[in-house]
């Protein structure tokens, strides 16, 4: 008899790293040296203006353009980016979504230049547009119309590209957004039922046939650092997709039925003091989603130790796959069963998310599904009550973040000796060098075969047709991103969702040390009013393109819970919208917000168009994932503050708040 | 900085310069002793702006989540389109622990940040419970004498309502398919029946036709039961379907609104100062509740009086104050 569980070793997840930046060239580069090291799978991160349709050349795109990703503007780039890379040989997850439909198609256009069949591709599309509204924000159109984009990419691929996930439903942003495991199962779920049944509602689908569709739905999950909790929130994940699948959409073929999934864990845990602990974070948060072997990741992405300091380098990435190596090929892991089966422990708690997910998704559908609770604000406002309840709970020092808010004394750390060399930094002659190639590329291009295929785009979106076809042909033709997506601008128009900030109430304790600065805030705020005349009122702005929202959001929540007036402006706003927003609001104070890294060319840019409209005096604050270095010249441009992610007490950041009105009230 | 002169900054105001504008809403914002008679000045300053007169102020309510800021800025965006004016007044309520607010609206619309011919200007309602925000009815004053039309958006359903009332000329009451609470208050004559009926979100035709059948239903039943008659008998308010997001219903919105605005051009001037004057009382006994009602004299002889200082040139806001001034001496005097 063979030895107790010994049997041959279960085949490793798919490993990758999540990349992409500068250029279309510089991203293959790193593709070919990461795919050296033992990646198995390519994990594309497209710019900002990418994901949000636009060219390089657009006034919005600046200083976005090959910063969190690489800009990828018509088959030219999508050429180069996988120069050396034969696509039938390419297992690619493209991190893309209300662009999505687009880059497939160049992906797919790029192939047929290859002379690769589209039939045998493989990858995935992640093509989830409706968390993009709760979470990430680079969604473009109303969601009926993100609706039928989703719906056009999966009914295409499920014939025409049989082995690709045309859609990565994704919980990783929920958590990222704050979501707890209830919240990020029941949201997963019923973003998955209102797809199924927009794909249904299209009518292009056989009956027989939809248990394929039902297939090739897969998840993009997150897992933090409460690891024996997210182990068992996979196994929900796991019973409930195919309650789901089973009950709701007669789903008899169990393989059909089985919970995909690909996993990038915890970003929003990772700390900016002692960066080097999120290794031990990372590692740990992988076993959540490797150690069951019944509900084991199929992909798995690790951030790097070093993300909350800034763009992490090959080297930060390479030390996140290593420790995907050493699990899957040096520790026994797969060399047994699932080693929870069993358990009295994890079934309960399994069982406990299971029951408290179910009723969250019945409430989700009583309001009218998942699509509803976006346009109402439901789910968002949700998700931003428990991002402040997890703030606070950190503030007031009832979860422990080693390093952070207990075990802060300690030796320092080699690896952050050279804080400017320990992250990556983009070339900021990238902008302008991909203005003058789009310009060139659009002069060399058979501009009446481009036009044609415009129109086309935009006949078929006002019909119930595919818009994948044209899409492709588009793409062939050399029609560029941000004229794909402004000519369904011409026919959707564009979406600016609910922010959840207005109706978020937070638990707030009403006696301690923390109640008494908040009393404390408030009376220093109602003492400044009367003197003033009007209560201080604080703009947040977000500039750029960056929809990370999370911090603009509970800076905006704290400060009214302080009492300051805040006018929030919700994501992607221009330099001058910020300005004319702040001239018509009459505004004490400013506050900006930015993660994508773009700070030094949008918050300058802020300061000296209040400056010409007569609103210098107006203090400005930016917050953000800004370096050192970078802080000093924001500083030196006139910049009142800058707030990183360390500074995670909101209280001293209001008190600092209320300072600068009051000395700019004394001055005048 | 040197006090300015408020016949000069209402000239800037009525050429619709945006920094006097702004500057001109904070001067009406501000609540200090020492400030109100800067603010009656310039507010009397910009009683006569012609824009004022030919203008039209429109009330924008309805429960939370219908979608009203998406419509304000669609709205706007197509009355920007025919070559007028707006300047819009969003009201959002303050938090009655902290005394601040999150106002929101801004994050739902979208314009164009050069368009000198729009303006946007969030007011939180400042411990006013249930009311507007205590500087609307002057922000719409410096509004009207810059822009064409004010569109003042604020929530809710039953008091703030009444509130829109007095500083609107038309009421729009914004719902979307299956607002079952809003027709219950019609039917029970709990509410007044707006100007014009809009459901929002009507983007699929079969359950908007069902929500405007349910609307004029319940219309009805409310007329037949003699209840909350709207402002005036000869007006049959319109439903108007319209989808925000799709920009659809928006003509027909924009037509009811010049259709309403023609149909009260005759009594417009006794309506805006009715308007006033419930404003005033309602601040008024707000403030002082029913025994400072009684004390100035009950509140026939107070409306009376409100109408006299008003149509003498008296501004709300002033006039408020000194009603207040008046109780307090009142009650020194009482033993």
């Amino acid at each position: 008899m063979a030895e107790y569980g010994k049997r041959e070793r279960d085949k490793p997840w798919i490993m990758r790293t999540y990349s992409g930046h500068s250029t279309a060239t510089a991203s293959n580069e790193l593709y070919r040296t990461n795919l050296a090291k033992g990646q198995t799978g390519l994990s594309v991160a497209f710019d900002l203006p990418t994901q949000t349709g636009y060219d390089a050349d657009d006034p919005l795109a600046r200083g976005e353009v090959g910063k969190v990703g690489v800009p990828v503007s018509h088959i030219g780039d999508m050429r180069a980016l996988f120069d050396g890379l034969p696509l039938d040989q390419m297992n690619t997850s493209m991190t893309i979504n209300a662009t999505a439909v687009w880059l497939l198609s160049l992906y797919i256009a790029t192939a047929e230049d290859q002379g690769v069949d589209h039939h045998v591709l493989r990858g995935t599309t992640q093509n989830d547009i409706i968390k993009e509204y709760l979470s990430r924000g680079t969604h473009i159109f109303p969601p009926a119309a993100s609706m039928r984009l989703i719906t056009d990419l999966i009914t295409y691929t499920v014939d025409e590209v049989p082995k690709w996930n045309p859609i990565n439903i994704c919980s990783y942003h929920l958590q990222e957004a704050g979501a707890t495991p209830t919240q990020e199962l029941a949201y997963a779920l019923v973003t998955a039922i209102g797809v199924l049944d927009a794909v249904k509602a299209t009518g292009r689908v056989p009956e027989n046939e939809f248990g394929k569709v039902v297939g090739r739905m897969s998840f993009f999950v997150n897992a933090g650092i409460r690891f024996v909790e997210e182990l068992c929130k996979m196994r929900a994940f796991v019973e409930l997709w195919d309650r789901v699948t089973r009950e709701r959409y007669g789903v008899t073929d169990a393989k059909q039925r089985r919970f995909r999934y690909g996993v990038q864990v915890n970003s929003l845990g990772l700390t900016e003091q002692q960066p080097e602990n999120n290794v031990i974070r990372i590692v740990l948060e992988m076993l959540a989603v490797t150690l069951s072997k019944d509900a084991r990741a199929r992909a798995i992405q690790l951030p790097a130790w070093n993300e909350a300091l800034g763009l992490p380098r090959p080297w930060d990435q390479q030390w996140s796959l290593r420790a995907q190596q050493i699990l899957a090929y040096e520790t026994d892991l797969l060399e047994y069963d699932d080693l929870f089966d069993g358990s009295p422990v994890v079934r309960a708690k399994t069982q406990q998310l299971v029951d408290s997910a179910w009723a969250e998704v019945q409430e989700v559908l009583k309001r009218g599904g998942a699509v509803e609770a976006v346009e109402t604000g439901y789910i968002k406002q949700k998700l931003v009550e428990s991002n402040a309840a997890r703030l606070r709970a950190i503030e007031a020092g009832e979860q422990i973040v080693v390093g952070v808010n207990k075990y802060i004394e300690g030796a320092a750390s080699p690896l952050t000796e050279n804080l400017d060399d320990a992250i990556l930094t983009v070339d900021p002659e990238v902008d302008a060098s991909q203005r003058a190639a789009l310009a060139r590329w659009k002069e060399t291009r058979d501009s009446a075969a481009t036009d044609a295929a415009l129109a086309e785009i935009e006949r078929v979106a006002r019909t119930d047709e595919n818009l994948m076809a044209a899409s492709i042909a588009a793409a062939h033709a050399g029609v560029t991103t941000g004229e794909w997506a402004n000519a369904l601008r011409q026919v959707w128009g564009e979406y600016r969702a609910p922010t959840g900030v207005a109706g978020a109430t937070v638990k707030a304790s009403r006696s301690g040390a923390a109640a008494e600065t908040i009393g404390r805030l408030r009376k220093r705020l109602d003492a400044l009013e009367e003197r003033m005349g009007r209560r201080a009122k604080l703009l947040v702005g977000k500039p750029g393109l960056d929809g990370h929202s999370n911090g603009a959001e509970q800076i905006a929540i704290k400060a009214r819970d302080v009492g300051f007036d805040v006018v929030y402006e919700g994501i992607r706003v221009s330099p001058e919208q910020i300005v004319a927003s702040a001239l018509e609001e009459g505004v004490h104070l400013i506050g900006l917000s930015i993660l994508s890294g773009s700070h030094l060319a949008l918050v300058p840019e802020v300061v000296q168009r209040l400056r010409d409209a007569g609103l210098g005096d107006i203090p400005v604050v930016a917050g953000g994932i800004i370096p050192e270095a970078d802080a000093d010249r924001l500083r030196a441009e006139g910049v009142a503050a800058v707030y990183t992610p360390k500074d995670f007490e909101l209280d001293n950041i209001m008190s600092d708040l209320i300072d600068m009105v009051d000395r700019q009230h004394a001055a005048e | 900085m040197p006090p300015s002169d408020p016949n000069e900054d209402a000239q800037h105001v009525m050429s619709s310069d945006k920094a006097a504008v702004s500057r001109a809403l904070n001067l009406v914002e501000d609540r200090r002793l020492e400030s109100q008679a800067r603010v009656a000045a310039l507010l009397a300053a910009l009683k006569d702006a012609p824009k004022a007169a030919d203008g039209h102020r429109v009330g924008l309510t309805g429960p939370p989540g219908v979608g009203k800021s998406t419509l304000t800025s669609v709205l706007a965006r197509s009355v920007r389109r025919r070559g007028l004016t707006v300047g819009v007044v969003a009201v959002d309520p303050s938090s009655i622990r902290s005394g601040g607010s999150l106002l929101g609206d801004r994050a739902r619309m979208s314009f164009d940040p050069t368009d000198a011919g729009l303006f946007v200007r969030s007011l939180a309602t400042a411990g006013e419970v249930g009311g507007l925000a205590y500087a609307v009815n002057s922000a719409v004053r410096v509004l009207a004498a810059a822009y064409d039309m004010v569109v003042i958006e604020t929530t809710g359903v039953g008091q703030s309502e009444v509130d829109v009332v007095d500083v609107a000329d038309t009421v729009v009451l914004v719902i979307q398919p299956g607002s079952g609470d809003v027709l219950q208050f019609l039917k029970a004559g709990i509410m007044e029946i707006p100007d014009i009926l809009v459901v929002n979100k009507a983007d699929q035709e079969e359950l908007a036709r069902r929500a405007v059948a349910d609307l004029q239903g319940a219309i009805q039943t409310a007329q037949a039961v003699g209840a909350a008659g709207g402002q005036d008998a000869d007006w049959q308010t319109p439903i108007v379907a319209t989808s925000a997001t799709q920009g659809t219903g928006i003509d027909a919105l924009i037509a009811a609104l010049e259709q309403h605005r023609k149909h009260i051009q005759s009594s417009l001037a006794a309506r805006r100062r009715q308007g006033e004057v419930r404003w005033v009382l309602d601040l008024f006994s707000r403030k002082h509740g029913e025994h400072g009602v009684s004390t100035l004299g009950g509140p026939d002889r107070l409306e009376a009086l409100a109408k006299r200082e008003l149509d003498g040139g008296q501004t709300p806001l002033a006039l408020c104050e000194q009603l207040s001034r008046g109780y307090v001496a009142a009650l020194g005097k009482t033993p």
